[in-house]
């Protein structure tokens, strides 16, 4: 019994927005290429093919294309038009669906930024498959009955309080989105051969139903909190919104970002673009400093996979003490005081 | 005259869902059911505009009949006509199924009394998918602006809406054709306080039930867990990272504290990313 080679595609959805290129889309390629290689023994088994390909949309972006092949593609299909210069959901989603029914892609991973939230829900039900949002972990494992090894997406639920995996047995493509941050970017290899593909956009103007008027460039807007080395982040501990006067003061000493608990966002001490948790960020900088957080699931979710956590809180029995690498018990009125001056002391001393 | 269309949840209040330290179980009880609040926020806005230009507003809501309290509840905000789309069949569902339930009931309502807007909330605070609102959409065909934080200007003469989004590098003024879908953000209304008439209406207020025998038909092959591609496989509580080291410094002092981070964070190779002197 024999039976044609099949190409096994694991996709990634190349995310821009006016030439510049979102992180997460490397990153989904490193994750692309881990599962690729868990199926690579199978495939080689019954004589398959497995390849990583990126899928980019947009106009004049080309380089991107040739970036993401040293970040691991195989191949990218680059869709090139003015109608996808400004991302919309009908032009995007509709070009995205007849690529997808023509190459039919085995796994498909879109980036759980706004951008990628708002695409990823209407290609699953454009192409009537299953699709698992905010995956913390993915991996290509045998399923019982499933003849060939299945993606296995695993999520947090309830807030982080437990995980859950799931599976989509026989609808293809078997879709997921990750936060930016949740995995590591991989090295980028000039090196790295691969292909770039042009396919042809039928969508026009017409059909993307929706006209961008203008963009309104806000402060807020520029907080990016995800990619920064050291966050300094502030809780209810803090005792109202100009506790974070303090925060910003420690943050600015140590060189990063002030980041902040749900409950401190909720109460409008600060503005959501500053969020850490499951409904907010996911972060994973070097340094994390959390200051007054007691430490709710939600926000451990968020924040865990930070190289260094540093923990400050009156409660010795605070659960964020459970994830922190140092926890201080004590006032952060006393203590962060203290740790501006020793940094700016260390500081000079190097200077 | 405006018809706006609200599709809301009812969600346990997540702040509230704790786990048994002993059990390491889900505790459930006394956990409060409310109507998922960018839900509200969405409701808020559609009666603002109903306000505005004349109109009625009506809300969806798929679940058990427990649900009956948030259609209530949407009354009491301003909602005109509150369906509950409830039957056992639909139990299961992952948010494919459900976003064909809520498209086909949609579609019916628009038949009845043709929508201008459709509402939803930008995600629900139980699973965060975010994906049911944009899913419905393109079930209907239908453009959708999501992350809405305000609308313009609402022209029902020329069919069109004028919405503000909120993305992560900027805001968006998208214009689009009726009748549309918006996925709302909580800045899209404030929640206003409900008049009294409203009020009284909502604690006598009964729901039209809709089922799977009518007044809609819905395909078997597309709803509850037979709809659903997904399946839950496994279910685990995350992983306990190891726990690190505690200092008091009431009892040390703030500076022996310090100087123990300090210390630890050379250890860990950060101590440079800390003073911010790497770069």
């Amino acid at each position: 019994m024999t039976r044609p080679q099949q190409t096994r595609r694991f996709w990634v959805f190349l995310e821009q927005e006016g030439g510049k290129v979102h992180p997460v889309s490397w990153e989904l390629l490193g994750v692309a290429r881990t599962l690729a290689s868990q199926v690579a023994e199978e495939a080689a088994a019954a004589g398959d093919e497995v390849v990583v390909e990126g899928v980019l949309l947009g106009h004049q972006v080309r380089s991107i294309a040739e970036a993401a092949i040293g970040y691991g593609a195989d191949r990218v299909y680059l869709l090139d038009d003015p109608v996808l210069e400004h991302y919309r959901n009908c032009p995007y989603y509709m070009t995205i669906e007849t690529i997808a029914e023509k190459y039919k892609p085995e796994v498909f991973l879109i980036g759980a930024t706004t951008l990628g939230r708002d695409l990823a829900g209407a290609i699953a039900t454009s192409l009537g498959t299953g699709l698992t949002a905010d995956c913390t972990k993915l991996e290509m494992g045998e399923v019982k009955g499933a003849p060939q090894k299945l993606l296995l997406a695993t999520r947090p639920a309830f807030g982080g309080n437990i995980m859950a995996t799931i599976v989509c047995r026989r609808h293809r493509p078997q879709m997921s989105s990750v936060r930016p941050r949740v995995f590591p970017a991989p090295a980028y290899n000039a090196e790295s051969r691969g292909e770039i593909v042009e396919e042809a956009v039928e969508v026009t103007e017409e059909g993307a139903r929706a006209c961008i008027l203008e963009f309104i460039h806000g402060k807020e807007d520029t907080v990016d909190i995800e990619y920064s080395d050291v966050i300094v982040s502030g809780g209810r501990g803090l005792g109202g919104p100009d506790g974070f006067a303090l925060i910003k003061e420690l943050a600015d000493a140590m060189g990063g970002v002030v980041g902040a608990s749900r409950p401190c966002v909720d109460a409008g001490w600060i503005a959501y673009a500053h969020q850490v948790g499951q409904s907010g960020k996911t972060v994973r900088p070097k340094v994390y400093v959390a200051a007054g957080i007691s430490g709710a699931l939600q926000h451990k979710v968020g924040m865990q996979n930070s190289d260094f956590i540093i923990a400050i809180n009156n409660d010795p029995n605070a659960p964020i003490f459970e994830v922190a690498d140092v926890g201080i018990v004590g006032d952060l009125y006393e203590v962060i005081p203290a740790m501006i001056k020793e940094i700016k002391a260390r500081k000079e001393a190097q200077a | 005259m405006f018809h706006a269309l609200v599709a809301i949840k009812q969600v346990p209040d997540t702040t509230n869902i704790r786990i048994d330290p002993v059990t390491g179980n889900l505790v459930r009880e006394g956990v409060p059911a409310i109507m998922n609040p960018y839900d509200a926020h969405a409701l808020a806005a559609a009666v603002e505009w109903k306000r505005k230009l004349g109109g009625r507003v009506t809300v969806v809501s798929m679940g058990p009949n427990s649900f009956v309290t948030t259609i209530r509840e949407a009354i009491e905000m301003g909602a005109d006509r509150g369906i509950l789309v409830s039957d056992r069949k639909f139990a299961g569902a992952d948010t494919l199924a459900t976003s064909y339930v809520l498209a086909e009931v949609i579609r019916a309502v628009h038949e009845q009394d043709p929508l201008d807007l459709i509402f939803f909330g930008k995600q629900a605070i139980d699973g965060d998918t975010a994906q049911v609102g944009p899913g419905v959409a393109v079930r209907l065909d239908m453009p959708i602006v999501t992350y809405a934080v305000n609308i313009r200007a609402v022209d029902l003469d020329d069919a069109t809406v004028v919405v503000e989004r909120k993305t992560e590098r900027w805001t968006e003024v998208v214009e689009t054709p009726l009748p549309a879908l918006l996925t709302c953000e909580k800045d899209i209304a404030e929640i206003p306080y409900a008049p009294l008439p409203d009020l009284i209406r909502s604690l006598r207020y009964e729901p039209e039930v809709w089922t799977m025998d009518g007044p809609n038909t819905f395909s078997t092959e597309e709803i509850g867990v037979r709809g659903s591609p997904t399946i839950v496989y496994q279910m685990g509580t995350p992983p306990l990272p190891e726990p690190g080291e505690k200092v008091n410094s009431r009892e040390i002092g703030v500076e022996a504290a310090l100087d123990f981070t300090f210390k630890k964070a050379q250890e860990a190779g950060v101590l440079e990313t800390m003073i911010g002197g790497a770069r």
